[in-house]
């Protein structure tokens, strides 16, 4: 992969980004190979071939229905969920390919956790919406139980403003503290990776930004990977930054080199704005 | 540019006639009045008639209102008896309906909204489901008839799954009808977090839909609560004091039928307490019931 942070390409120049991310990529955590994946007869993905660098973040871009929301879902097998929709090729976690069949999806899904657009908190209390996907996998005490609640509530920068009130609804919460509570369950259940589906699209800027913070938090410990329209988003969280098109995975690269020096025209004109 | 065009293209228009946009504002007015006094009138005719029912309730069943009603069992004409094996058949028989019917109720609503989709299974037992759900009563009270009272006799139990059968098909529709509110969204988080369909369903779907799947059994009472022509010949009603569940069981709207129309006048008293009672027995538990729903913050 090489590290692509020479003179900047004055057309591919947007202004106010600064990708700060770090110019080197990690081994992959996720290595996608050849993926196919068809909705019925309609071909959604055709042949994907991409890694996710480990406790690093990808961020993946591209216009509505370019099949990005569709790949984070193939990565957790949530498409089994849907007859009719189905994946071929190979999706490596430590040399297993995951989306074989055969493979325990409900243990898979604990590995790789997901976050989506919206937020759903359970209409359980706060408490239980963390201890929840906990229980699905583990048998904790009641005290081991209360430490993972604060220790994911804390990691989520959630815990200061719900620890008086873990028993009340989590339904109650505010739009960007339920976004924050569905990141603290996904952690809750130590994942390896997290996939974030426009994890800020329905929030507020201050959200927003609480929640990038968080991602770039995470990180040291997790292999992230996150959908979002949001150039900005993309090149302050991510490491490594994936452009899709009409199916195809049309270039990837540092979030520096594809912000700074696209190889594709189409990059580019994406980017800048020109379509999507 | 093209801003300045599309003003061009307005201002080219005939200008609007005043005299024609009052005409047809004070149309919309009258019309608008026409529909309102509808509306209120189709209430008050609704409202006077729940009305009068609770007012000749009151009047004719609150008088015969005492001690004895709920104390002493039905007694021939004259003989000062009460209510108290109607009233406590009618709350075995209504729990028997209840607790058997609701659980199979649950899990069919459950297949239809969760595993059945558009299969031809799942739109089978909807139109079937449907179907039961406007059945005759008295059909249904054949129908048990035939299957357990022929050649083993009356008895509660029979009553109770008479009951049993209206139970289901109205918990079913609730159910289906509440699941299928909750959002694709809440089960893919509960899947995402890697629990498995059945779990998500019972851990987060009935919790979300608890409102909703109550209210439906809620429903499911207080229909069978005055039931009277499943109960005819299942478990045909009993003078004397019975717990047996293999007898013939007593029950309110039993003892209803056979006093109101009776010549004593001491009958047709009970008769009117009885309706009164089954009223507000279903109200009461209505109102308990929303109380108890009330969501808690």
């Amino acid at each position: 992969m090489s590290a692509t942070t020479s003179a900047t390409d004055e057309k591919a120049n947007v202004g106010p980004m600064t990708a700060r991310s770090s110019a080197a990529l990690n081994a992959p955590r996720i290595a996608i190979k050849g993926l196919d994946f068809y909705y019925g007869a309609n071909k959604a993905l055709k042949s994907i071939s991409l890694d996710l660098p480990d406790k690093q973040v990808t961020g993946m871009i591209g216009p509505s229905g370019c099949g990005k929301s569709t790949l984070l879902r193939v990565l957790n097998r949530m498409y089994d969920l849907y007859p009719g929709q189905r994946a071929t090729g190979e999706v490596l976690m430590d040399d297993n390919n995951i989306i074989a069949s055969g493979v325990d999806v409900n243990q898979l899904r604990s590995r790789i956790g997901m976050v989506f657009q919206k937020p759903t908190p359970f209409p359980l209390s706060i408490y239980d919406n963390i201890s929840f996907g906990v229980n699905l996998h583990e048998r904790l005490s009641k005290s081991a139980m209360d430490e993972r609640v604060e220790w994911s509530l804390s990691r989520a920068a959630l815990w200061d403003e719900v620890k008086d009130r873990l028993n009340t609804s989590a339904t109650g919460l505010s739009g960007g503290q339920q976004q924050r509570l569905c990141i603290a369950r996904t952690i809750a259940t130590r994942p390896e990776v997290i996939l974030l589906d426009e994890p800020t699209s329905a929030l507020d800027p201050i959200s927003t930004l609480k929640i990038e913070e968080l991602i770039d938090e995470l990180k040291t410990e997790f292999t992230i990977a996150i959908v979002t329209h949001n150039m900005q988003q993309a090149a302050r969280c991510a490491d490594q930054v994936a452009f899709f098109f009409l199916g195809e995975l049309i270039e990837v690269g540092t979030a520096t080199q594809i912000f700074t020096a696209p190889r594709q025209k189409r990059t580019q004109e994406y980017i800048t704005g020109r379509f999507g | 540019m093209s801003g300045v065009a599309s003003i061009a293209a307005v201002a080219g228009q005939p200008a609007r006639d005043p005299g024609v946009a009052n005409r047809l504002s004070r149309n919309r007015k009258r019309s608008n009045r026409v529909a309102t006094v509808l509306c209120i009138a189709a209430t008050v005719v609704a409202l006077a008639f729940l009305a009068s029912i609770i007012f000749t309730l009151l009047r004719l069943g609150f008088g015969g209102l005492s001690l004895t009603v709920f104390t002493s069992v039905t007694k021939p004409a004259g003989g000062n008896g009460g209510l108290l094996n109607p009233i406590v058949g009618s709350l075995i028989q209504t729990a028997i309906g209840t607790a058997v019917g609701t659980p199979i109720g649950i899990l069919v609503g459950t297949y239809l909204s969760e595993y059945a989709g558009k299969s031809i299974l799942g739109n089978a037992v909807r139109f079937v489901s449907d179907v039961l759900l406007s059945a005759p009563s008295i059909l249904i009270g054949l129908f048990i008839y035939e299957l357990f009272v022929n050649g083993r006799g009356y008895s509660g139990i029979a009553g109770g799954l008479a009951l049993s059968v209206i139970v289901i098909p109205i918990v079913v529709r609730t159910t289906e009808d509440m699941l299928k509110l909750i959002p694709t969204s809440l089960r893919e988080a509960a899947v995402a977090l890697g629990a498995p369909k059945w779990k998500a369903i019972v851990l987060i779907c009935y919790r979300a839909a608890l409102d909703g799947i109550t209210t439906g059994v809620l429903l499911a009472v207080a229909r069978i609560a005055g039931e009277t022509a499943p109960l005819l010949f299942t478990s045909l009603g009993n003078d004397n004091w019975s717990l047996a569940l293999d007898k013939p069981m007593s029950s309110l709207p039993l003892a209803i039928y056979k006093y109101a129309g009776s010549p004593a006048d001491d009958w047709v008293q009970l008769a009117w307490v009885g309706a009164l009672l089954i009223t507000f027995g279903v109200l009461a538990l209505n109102v308990v019931a929303r109380v108890a729903l009330r969501p808690r913050r």
